[in-house]
């Protein structure tokens, strides 16, 4: 064994950095928002689950306790729980390649114990957009049917346009309206206005601090890892419409203006390669995932997941709150539109390269991915990029090996590419 | 200078001794892969093979699955890189290189030195791999390494369309029992790996010259199968299955 090779068999197991007061005020939140619907349930109020894009405002007027079954999936699998729910799912009633997220939150309600992980009360009623997913209504109905409970439901329509016309705005805007009154009657609860628009108000300024946030990645070399979008977007997703999130936002924010000042960063590497990260994280993976980009000095400095909570209306106005929420996730818009918004965003954070998760569970984020790569690739003068194979919360589905193979072949790609290298 | 590259894949682990990055003064290969005794075992033979110590080797560079645990290199690199600099050293001309690997297929494309422009990685079936060879070879009780020369006795190759590794298995089957010869049936198992991994190629926006690297090269029905996918000659190199330790080597100078 040589000399370096035996230094590094000698090294003792670094210890983890602890979490930041931002990291630990998220995660505090989010354990109250699961206990708050619990401690509602054990109440005897009616209490429900959403789809992640589901309009929160409406729940949060109402003074319902919401909870979400995909930030739950992702947290079972994040948190390395999820294979007795995969296994329980595909014994049950799911084929294996469903949506993975779908197969956890299916097997969830039948079995509602994910200890040690947050667990998340069983709902009485169901609210769903299918704004960021379509295999995600039946889904939805699966579990509806299984505890026999009702569904409310806003259908916001494909984006073929790279708009959303008036008549569509009026459709959704229609749809709103009777959800509230349907769910007000359901729950017995009492529709304000005021109310309504001051919770559009809170969402707006939590939205607004969620862009400061994310655009501190502009800075070269970045002051925070884009990797800890991922985990702070438990708080967007859950709490978007309560003040405590722009707490947790505004602490970030000190945090990383602190970072700008003592010319540090969350990144735990020298920056070498700014990427755009295409597609949901590899929940079970994000640590090996980190580690590895890590190596090479690659830092996420890009995503348009993290944005889709980033919903920009008019508070007050619900016209414009159908109209953001219709057209906000990838999943929703036509190709022209995101490789416009790619495009954009690939000079905005200054981007080497973009690195593209096939993500098995999702087959819409992947049906129209292999001409997303080719097309923004063109777009922004030939940005290399690469593809691995992954799965947002199936651990089974992704091989560590292969990963750090290509990352390691994409990271010579994109020295060359950033140097224009002349070789003779 | 001397320079050493091994590369330790998932079936056969290979290693070259470079001189100053020109000549070739060991080359070996032993057919077991990480985790077994393969490694040791072609560092010992390369070493003996070129008649020097450790010692007097300026560096190893280690590739290949198996190359974060070998212990001996100073370095490791990817296999990607290391195949695309390996082939260019061995035909100048290159500018795609097909890969089929034990466990993985790739098509890299290269600029005119020789570097990597472009690369597309195989997903995690195994359907255009050395192991899907292998397990239909198992079920065909034929040498893989026979199989190249087993399809051109062909006259009427027969279509294999499940790209799952069980599923073919269970077609092969089906067409012994139908009474298909083991020829037409090799010959159609090259035309399924073929489609598969000509879909890289594809994908990478192949250009001409086209060579082939890894184990799978040496066989002439994959090869031949693939020229018919692409539509142009692939070349393979006498050394195809030591591009990637060839490449280590070329890195190890630098």
């Amino acid at each position: 064994m040589n000399e370096q090779n035996m230094s590094q068999a000698a090294a003792p197991a670094k210890p983890k950095r602890p979490k930041s007061k931002s990291q630990l005020m998220a995660g505090a939140l989010l354990d109250k928002a699961y206990n708050d619907t619990l401690e509602a349930k054990a109440r005897g109020e009616k209490i429900g689950w959403a789809t992640s894009l589901f309009p929160q405002e409406i729940a949060e007027t109402l003074g319902l306790h919401i909870v979400y079954p995909e930030n739950h999936g992702a947290a079972i699998a994040a948190k390395k729980l999820a294979a007795p729910f995969l296994e329980y799912a595909e014994a049950h009633d799911c084929n294996n390649d469903l949506c993975s997220y779908a197969k956890i939150d299916i097997a969830y309600a039948d079995l509602f114990d994910c200890s040690p992980a947050s667990n998340m009360a069983r709902p009485d009623f169901l609210l769903i957009g299918n704004n960021g997913c379509n295999e995600i209504t039946k889904w939805f109905e699966v579990v509806g049917r299984k505890l026999e409970i009702p569904t409310f439901m806003i259908d916001f329509t494909y984006n073929h346009m790279p708009y959303v016309t008036d008549s569509r705005v009026r459709y959704i805007k229609a749809q709103i309206e009777q959800v509230i009154k349907d769910l007000s009657a359901f729950t017995g609860t009492v529709w304000d206005p005021d109310k309504f628009a001051e919770i559009m108000g809170i969402s707006t300024e939590n939205r607004n601090l969620w862009e400061q946030v994310a655009d501190y990645l502009e800075r070269q070399p970045s002051p925070l890892s884009g990797f800890d979008l991922f985990n702070y977007m438990g708080p967007m997703v859950f709490t978007r419409g309560r003040r405590e999130t722009g707490d947790v936002m505004r602490q970030l924010i000190a945090e990383v203006e602190e970072h700008i000042k003592n010319g540090t960063s969350t990144f735990p590497a020298r920056e070498e390669f700014r990427v755009f990260w295409e597609g949901i994280a590899c929940w079970p993976y994000l640590s090996h995932n980190l580690k590895t980009l890590k190596k090479y000095g690659i830092n996420v400095c890009a995503t348009a997941y993290a944005r889709a909570w980033s919903l920009d209306y008019t508070p007050g106005d619900i016209e414009s709150l159908a109209r953001a929420y219709a057209f906000t996730s990838s999943n929703n818009i036509l190709l022209e539109e995101s490789v416009r918004r790619r495009k954009e965003w690939n000079t905005k954070f200054h981007i080497d390269g973009t690195i593209y998760h096939v993500n098995r569970a999702c087959k819409v984020m992947v049906c129209q991915q292999q001409e997303l790569m080719r097309q923004v690739s063109e777009a922004c003068n030939g940005l290399p990029y690469m593809s691995f194979d992954g799965d947002q919360a199936d651990f089974r589905n992704f091989s560590e090996a292969q990963f750090e193979t290509r990352i390691e072949a994409f990271a010579e790609l994109m020295r060359k590419h950033k140097e224009g290298r002349i070789h003779g | 200078m001397l320079t050493m590259g091994v590369d330790i894949g998932s079936t056969a682990s290979k290693a070259v001794i470079l001189e100053d990055g020109k000549r070739i003064m060991a080359r070996q290969l032993v057919a077991a892969g990480t985790g077994t005794r393969g490694p040791a075992e072609v560092y010992k033979k390369a070493l003996e093979e070129a008649g020097v110590e450790r010692s007097q080797i300026t560096r190893v560079v280690a590739t290949g699955y198996g190359r974060l645990n070998f212990a001996q290199a100073d370095r490791e690199l990817s296999e990607v890189s290391c195949h695309g600099k390996g082939m260019v050293f061995l035909c100048p001309q290159v500018r795609t290189v097909i890969d089929i690997g034990g466990q993985d297929a790739k098509a890299l494309l290269l600029d005119d030195w020789g570097y990597l422009d472009h690369f597309i990685m195989n997903d995690k079936c195994a359907a255009g791999t050395g192991r899907f060879l292998e397990a239909m070879s198992r079920v065909l009780d034929v040498q893989v390494e026979d199989m190249g020369m087993l399809s051109e006795r062909s006259q009427n190759p027969v279509s294999i369309s499940s790209t799952c590794a069980v599923f073919a298995e269970s077609e092969v089957i089906s067409r012994l029992s139908s009474g298909e010869t083991v020829e037409d049936i090799v010959a159609g198992i090259h035309v399924s790996v073929a489609k598969k991994v000509s879909g890289l190629a594809v994908r990478v926006g192949y250009r001409p010259q086209v060579a082939m690297s890894g184990g799978v090269a040496k066989n002439r029905g994959i090869v031949r199968a693939m020229e018919q996918e692409l539509q142009c000659e692939i070349l393979v190199p006498e050394d195809c299955q030591m591009a990637g330790a060839i490449g280590a080597a070329l890195f190890a100078c630098q």
